[in-house]
């Protein structure tokens, strides 16, 4: 029931009231004042956790480091010969130049990939436990996860430089690019709905724009791999990939499929110049 | 280790034309990507030749979704018009006439980004996950910049009811009015429900919704 008599007082409190709204409203759908200030205490978290003392990362490393000098397999040696494209044992500066071709095997290989051979080839090693602890949860380590923290951790400070010299190497880019705007799954997703624009953002998180060279793309991809908070575990582009498509509403796919390695490939490329810093520290 | 054979046979002219477009990448707007559409078909059923049969057909591409991969940056003329054509042609609206809902419901699925997942039970809650790409509510400052502002929706356009069926139809279908768009076609796939249609649609379009406060 609507009162006739209003006094200036009312009349004036209710205006400013709508001044105020409309200032509020305005403010948030012209310039996301919310968002620029959530992406700044983002950065904000993001400097305060990136210690190398703090991250627990490193414990990923450590243990990388122990699996690469453990002997086993039927062969009974070690990693520590194996080749992951800069020569056998070399592993300074080879994460930033993953994907590559790998002459032996005659194809073109991510590091789990590259990791998976010299298992089966240098220690003789059965790698079914190792596939089946793909992805560390509580109570179960990845050696896989272990020993790309570890070897990754030996290019940190470099930039992600990738060949595509080899044929196989430029037909890996033209799949990973193609992949990346395949329209896929009940809600038509690809890649590029998330990650082909400049400064968007899903809900309050920003998404970087993979689908060209820029910071964007830099910095991203000069963050993997990375210890994630929000599941307490050292992640690599593998488990991220498996983590779009489920997002993404896509089937699970499969671990070292040759396609997630096209897309790393492609993304890396994308990535040129970007400085490692690995593994890093993300929510 | 999973491999698969690509066509060795690709045409140099193909590599050629990638390679020129290399290390920026950026594709020409309104050109089709280089790579043959039946290789990279093989490289996706590869990708996902585990994953349980049902699962696997959802990756069998329809034409719009072909079409779309195969043009990022945009449909040439022709192509677009037959999209939206064909887009157009799925909606199917409720019996009744009616397409407005409870807001209420609309606004919880709105808020919603489960269901859908391989993560998912067969009892995990679904919703339009509305608010990852979208203003809606000026309460909600959580909201996601992928898609345009859909403040005071219903407002603004005056509570029209012929406004209330486009926006069902868009929400139904959103390629029937902009080919090729990055948001899901909710109706048309069966996601969403007529039901949960019509509540999204009253979240937009009913007055006592917070969309229109």
């Amino acid at each position: 029931m609507m009162r006739l008599d209003r006094t200036a007082g009312w009349i004036i409190a209710r205006l400013m009231g709508l001044a105020l709204a409309v200032g509020v409203v305005a403010a948030a759908a012209n310039s996301p004042a919310i968002a620029d200030d959530a992406e700044k205490e983002i950065e904000r978290y993001r400097e305060m956790i990136s210690d190398p003392m703090s991250n627990p990362g490193f414990l990923n490393v450590d243990r990388g480091e122990a699996l690469w000098k453990l002997a086993r397999g039927t062969k009974n040696v070690s990693l520590e010969t194996c080749d992951v494209g800069e020569g056998a044992g070399k592993l300074e500066g080879a994460y930033a130049k993953l994907p590559r071709y790998f002459k032996d095997a005659d194809k073109v290989m991510d590091l789990e990939q590259r990791l998976a051979w010299c298992m089966t080839t240098v220690q003789g090693l059965d790698t079914k436990d190792v596939f089946s602890r793909r992805f560390g949860a509580p109570g179960k380590t990845s050696d896989m996860e272990d020993l790309v923290l570890f070897i990754a951790n030996k290019s940190s400070g470099q930039k992600l430089n990738l060949s595509l010299d080899h044929p196989k190497e430029k037909e890996m880019f033209v799949i990973g690019e193609a992949m990346f705007f395949q329209r896929g799954g009940q809600w038509d997703f690809s890649c590029a709905t998330c990650h082909a624009e400049d400064g968007k953002r899903i809900r309050l998180q920003g998404l970087p724009n993979l689908s060209k060279v820029g910071k964007a793309s830099q910095d991203t991809m000069g963050s993997w791999p990375t210890y994630r908070v929000s599941q307490s575990q050292g992640r690599t582009m593998q488990h991220r990939l498996w983590d779009c498509y489920r997002q993404m509403r896509w089937p699970q796919p499969d671990y070292q499929a040759d396609g997630l390695t096209a897309l790393t490939l492609y993304l890396n490329k994308n990535a040129e110049g970007g400085v490692l810093q690995v593994p890093s520290i993300k929510r | 280790m999973g491999t698969f054979k690509f066509n060795i046979a690709m045409p140099v002219a193909i590599i050629a034309t990638a390679l020129a477009a290399l290390p920026a990448a950026a594709v020409d707007k309104k050109t089709a990507l280089s790579a043959d559409p039946a290789v990279v078909k093989a490289a996706v059923s590869a990708t996902f030749k585990s994953a349980p049969p049902e699962w696997q057909a959802k990756l069998v591409q329809d034409e719009t979704q072909a079409i779309c991969s195969q043009y990022p940056n945009g449909l040439p003329d022709d192509l677009y018009q037959k999209v939206l054509a064909r887009e157009a042609a799925t909606i199917v609206l409720p019996a009744d006439g009616n397409v407005l809902g409870d807001w209420k419901n609309g606004q919880k699925l709105s808020q919603r980004g489960t269901g859908g997942q391989f993560s998912d039970k067969a009892d995990t809650p679904k919703g339009g996950n509305c608010y990852a790409c979208h203003q809606l509510s000026p309460k909600e400052l959580s909201y996601g910049s992928l898609g345009p502002s859909l403040l005071a929706y219903g407002k603004t356009k005056g509570y029209a009811p012929a406004e209330a069926i486009a926006a069902y139809g868009k929400i139904y279908n959103a390629q029937s009015a902009v080919p090729c768009s990055n948001m899901p076609r909710f109706g048309h796939s069966k996601f969403l429900s007529e039901q949960e249609l019509k509540d999204l649609t009253a979240y937009l379009f009913d007055p006592e919704s917070p969309v229109n406060k």
